[in-house]
């Protein structure tokens, strides 16, 4: 089993989808409540199957495990595998999943359709984790638009449609860039094999572009083709306008996918392309990234306190935390990466739990404002104390899991700028300043609004969606090795190569200059 | 000697003579109560035809001194023209018969075209590129009038006949030029004549005015004017067939001159295609964006997926050639499935092209939208459906042969052109419910939309071999390389 193991768990949701294609009829209740036990069997199942993975990896072994290749068209191979960096992410989206499907218990427009959309969203999120093939990791990546631009262009709010072909117009126009960039590595390097490639060095010869000179030369530019997307997809300033409208406008269940596992993938980008593929593009372009990461955190963060729409509020303090990724992927050391990788995982779980927090009361008032709202203690005990919980771990609060991610990313780009390092800590007090400001206007003072007079609490099904969440966010904040320990191989390899792959480049240009 | 000869014209032969004995028959029999029939017949002698030279042919055959090759490459773009023309001739026989339309010269003319496009794909001579070519556009100006009282399919057909008869001049201005510097009509007399590195300015003049008649046929910007009003105007089987098999023979045609005649001065006409294809794919996105008859939108889609097929002829290798090859079939693959759905949009028995018809078409008819969604996502190129494999292949193929910036631009249109598809998505799926279309009712058509979209989905798997197929075809014009 263990030879395709990845594929079994990658394509157990696509078989689930196919079954409600296949055999399930009509649109009564029944139907509806059979395509929703479907889902989340298959989910729970896929779950309990990728922690096989869990359990039979290595985590001494910094290359790629549980391999399995098959030939294919173009010279190509269909190739999947796990290594310290992409096995915490699988195991991400087979956790959030199930919640996610049960979350989605209240739908009730199209159930059928709704569940083979993210059944087959999990199955495109999972491959682009295991690909290690370029062209194969270029089509989960890219496949996972059509789902997503339909969930919310079919159950989005009112203005969906401009928020769906918005964040596909977007997120293609970044693409196709890297992917004239994969041909271009394809032709060059006469392979789409990622662990070749990784040991591939590009040209970095100095060169002239339409009148530009690019310092890092091919590297470079293909750098910035991968950075284009990635940058997108993360998404970073400036190019995040895309997420709040994607957020606002997506169902919750939509939402929560979007802020915990596909932002991720410009992050897992980061450390599976650009820094091992391209490391002098990349140290080229380093203090731009950082300085484009602190303008990110402390400008969004700003940005978020003015927000009148709760969901909007989170997009930005997504992208804020999103800026700490990237800072410390970049710092290119060892804190810097164990914090991007942490920050990441982190951020999967509070960030997907408070957009569920929201999406419990919008299912009762239907309305996001915040304005709306206010003196919620009064009547929903249950969902302050969550709502709280998980505002405190944005804020990154020690004893939370937001808290690790944060201080390791400073910590870590703090020996590479330390001016960077002063502005993004700037942003931890803006975080808590907005973060704070929504939840006294959501949940404390009088309870006046007459709307809110008979809202109910959580029910039984809310509390135990959050549960989980609750659990992940206090285990990983009070002992973090857990995943330390299963990256810090992949992580210590991956700097490793970086720096020899620098210094081997700064020798070849001293002997060339000489 | 010239037995040998008419061995290798055999199917061209049969076909021919096949489509004078059928008239002759139908002529003196049931004339137009007969149609359905020889419409399913002559399907069927498409397919025995393209099974029987895919399955026996081998190798390089020669006929008449070399003016007619039986090679590799004319075999593939054969079986795959014969192919979807028996699949284009049954899926619109359903809505002719019922509009009164279906009359039996349809059939016929259409076996007439297939002879002519044969011959155009095999053509080793100027005088047999000509002839191939014009018995295939003469039959072609009939069909496209073949609704006879109809304002605008009369005007489709005119406009055709006007504008192909322009390209027909053009391009036989250019061959008298390539004649009279050349001495020869034969490819392989011009290819020696033209040398290597750069032509005489005589021969380039010839060889520019070949390329624009052939843009044309291809309908490549900025000689595209004609395809959307044609499109447009024909009865859509019609629209149906020019999307395809025409394409790909024309396709085929300047393949044959750029590299059996042409192949020596490659710098010389590399320039003049890759700004064919980027025209061509930026006019088809932008324009196709504000159109909402589909038949219109599908006319500047084959614009701008015939720029992506010309990005491959433009990288002037055999890499190139397979890429075009491959991106033919797909793009002829999708589009019969296409096609198959714009038949069936009707509403009280009456055509409908409008796009916003579709109205909440997932809602009325969930399995057809989302064949219909693989097929647009496909024509899009987003992954992972064929039609993004195609891309790639070109997009290799312009990144091995130079073009870097060409494959930039192109996957730029592509974003661009990737709205309008978006656009038919949003109102099947997401857009205000009305009274919808009829139901559909051919199965031939139901079944081809599938089968299309299976194909879009499950051809990643091996491509079904196409690009073995392809790579040997590419082979058989590059010998000298």
């Amino acid at each position: 089993m263990n030879d395709s193991l990845l594929s079994l768990v990658t394509f157990l949701p696509t078989f689930a989808a196919l079954i409600l294609v296949i055999f399930l009829r009509g649109e009564d209740e029944m139907a509806q409540r059979n395509a929703k036990r479907v889902a989340l069997t298959t989910t729970v199942i896929t779950f309990l199957v990728s922690l096989f993975i869990l359990a039979g990896f290595d985590p001494s072994n910094p290359g790629f495990q549980f391999v399995e290749e098959r030939e294919w068209v173009m010279g190509m191979t269909y190739k999947m595998g796990v290594d310290g960096i992409s096995v915490l992410f699988v195991m991400l989206t087979t956790f959030i999943m199930p919640l996610v499907i049960w979350g989605s218990w209240g739908v009730t427009k199209r159930v059928k359709e709704y569940m083979i959309a993210f059944l087959l969203l999990e199955t495109l999120m999972l491959g682009v984790f295991m690909a290690l093939d370029l062209v194969l990791f270029y089509l989960f990546f890219e496949a996972g638009l059509i789902p997503m631009f339909l969930i919310i262009g079919i159950w989005g709010g009112a203005n969906r449609i401009y928020a769906s072909f918005k964040f596909f117009l977007y997120t293609f126009l970044g693409s196709v860039l890297m992917l004239v960039a994969m041909v271009a590595m394809f032709v060059q390097a006469g392979t789409t094999d990622i662990p070749t490639l990784m040991t591939h060095e590009f040209a970095s010869d100095t060169m002239h572009v339409l009148g530009f000179t690019v310092i890092g030369g091919v590297q470079t530019l293909m750098f910035l083709a991968f950075f284009a997307s990635f940058a997108v997809k993360m998404p970073m300033w400036p190019v995040h306008t895309w997420l709040p409208d994607a957020h606002v406008q997506a169902p919750t269940a939509g939402s929560v996918v979007l802020a915990s596992i596909l932002l991720k993938m410009g992050g897992y980008g980061f450390l599976r392309f650009s820094l091992p593929m391209f490391p002098i593009g990349s140290e080229v372009m380093t203090p731009l990234i950082l300085w484009m990461s602190a303008i990110a955190i402390v400008y969004t963060s700003l940005v978020a306190l003015v927000q009148e729409d709760m969901k909007k509020l989170i997009a930005y303090s997504s992208v804020a935390h999103m800026g700490y990724v990237t800072m410390g992927i970049f710092a290119a050391n060892q804190q810097g990466i164990d914090g991007a990788i942490f920050q990441m995982l982190s951020h999967g779980f509070i960030s997907g739990a408070l957009f569920l927090c929201v999406g419990v009361i919008y299912d009762r008032m239907h309305t996001r404002d915040i304005d709306a709202y206010g003196g919620l203690v009064t009547r929903m005990p249950a969902y302050a104390t969550i709502f709280m919980f998980f505002t405190m771990a944005n804020v990154g609060l020690p004893g939370t899991s937001g808290f690790v991610g944060e201080f390791l990313t400073l910590m870590g780009v703090f020996q590479v700028n330390t001016w960077v390092a002063l502005v993004a800590t700037a942003g931890v007090i803006f975080s808590a300043a907005y973060a704070l400001y929504l939840y006294r206007r959501v949940v404390f003072g009088d309870l006046i609004k007459e709307s809110l007079k008979s809202i109910t609490d959580m029910t039984s099904r809310e509390k135990m969606i959050f549960a989980p969440l609750v659990a992940m966010t206090l285990i990983l904040g009070v002992y973090p090795s857990l995943i330390t320990d299963i990256i810090h191989t992949s992580v210590e390899n991956l700097i490793s190569n970086y720096e020899t792959a620098l210094a081997h480049g700064a020798s070849v240009d001293q002997a060339a200059s000489h | 000697m010239l037995q040998a000869d008419l061995n290798i014209i055999l199917p061209e032969i049969l076909l021919a003579l096949y489509a004078m004995l059928a008239l002759v028959t139908v002529v003196y029999t049931g004339k137009d109560k007969l149609a359905p029939l020889l419409t399913w017949v002559t399907a069927g002698v498409f397919i025995l035809l393209g099974v029987w030279i895919g399955v026996s042919g081998n190798g390089d055959n020669a006929a008449f001194n070399g003016t007619f090759n039986d090679d590799a490459f004319s075999r593939f773009a054969k079986v795959a023209m014969l192919l979807s023309g028996a699949a284009v001739l049954v899926m619109g026989q359903d809505h002719m018969s019922r509009r009164g339309m279906l009359r039996f010269e349809y059939p016929i003319l259409v076996s007439l075209a297939m002879v002519g496009m044969m011959t155009m794909v095999s053509a080793g001579d100027l005088i047999v590129l000509y002839m191939g070519l014009e018995l295939q556009s003469l039959a072609l100006y009939v069909v496209a009038s073949l609704r006879r009282d109809g304002v605008k399919s009369t005007e489709a057909g005119m406009k055709y006949f006007l504008l192909g008869a322009l390209s027909s001049g053009l391009l036989l201005y250019g061959s008298s030029l390539v004649y009279g510097f050349s001495g020869t009509t034969q490819f392989a007399g011009i290819i020696e004549a033209v040398g290597h590195g750069h032509a005489p300015l005589g021969l380039l003049f010839g060889l520019t005015f070949v390329v624009s008649g052939l843009a044309f046929k291809v309908s490549a910007v900025p000689f595209h004017m004609w395809t959307p009003d044609v499109y447009e105007g024909a009865p859509t089987p019609i629209t149906a067939f020019f999307a395809t098999a025409p394409k790909l023979a024309a396709m085929g045609l300047f393949a044959r001159v750029l590299f059996d005649a042409f192949g020596g001065v490659i710098g010389d006409w590399q320039q003049i295609l890759a700004l064919l294809s980027v025209l061509s794919m930026f006019l088809g996105a932008i324009a196709a964006i504000g159109q909402t008859n589909i038949k219109r939108l599908m006319a500047y889609s084959s614009i701008a997926h015939m720029g992506y097929a010309l990005m491959g002829l433009a990288a002037g290798t055999a890499l190139g050639i397979e890429a075009m090859l491959v991106y033919m079939a797909i793009y002829m693959a999708m589009n019969i499935g296409t096609f198959a759905f714009i038949l069936s949009m009707e509403k009280d028995g009456r055509p409908v092209t409008d796009i916003a018809s579709l109205n909440m078409y997932s809602k009325q008819s969930s399995g057809r939208a989302l064949a219909m969604l693989f097929l647009l996502f496909s024509l899009a190129g987003v992954p992972p459906f064929l039609g993004f494999f195609g891309k790639l292949y070109v997009l290799r193929a312009a990144f091995e042969g130079g073009l870097a910036w060409l494959a930039i631009a192109g996957v730029i249109a592509s974003v661009i052109g990737a709205f309008y598809y978006l656009r038919i998505v949003y109102f099947m799926y997401f857009g205000e419910e009305t009274d919808g279309l009829d139901q559909a009712r051919s199965p031939v058509q139901n079944i081809l939309l599938a089968a299309s979209a299976a194909v879009m989905l499950l051809g990643i798997v091996n491509f079904f071999g196409v690009d073995s197929a392809a790579q040997t075809a590419a082979a058989a014009l590059m010998p000298h390389h």
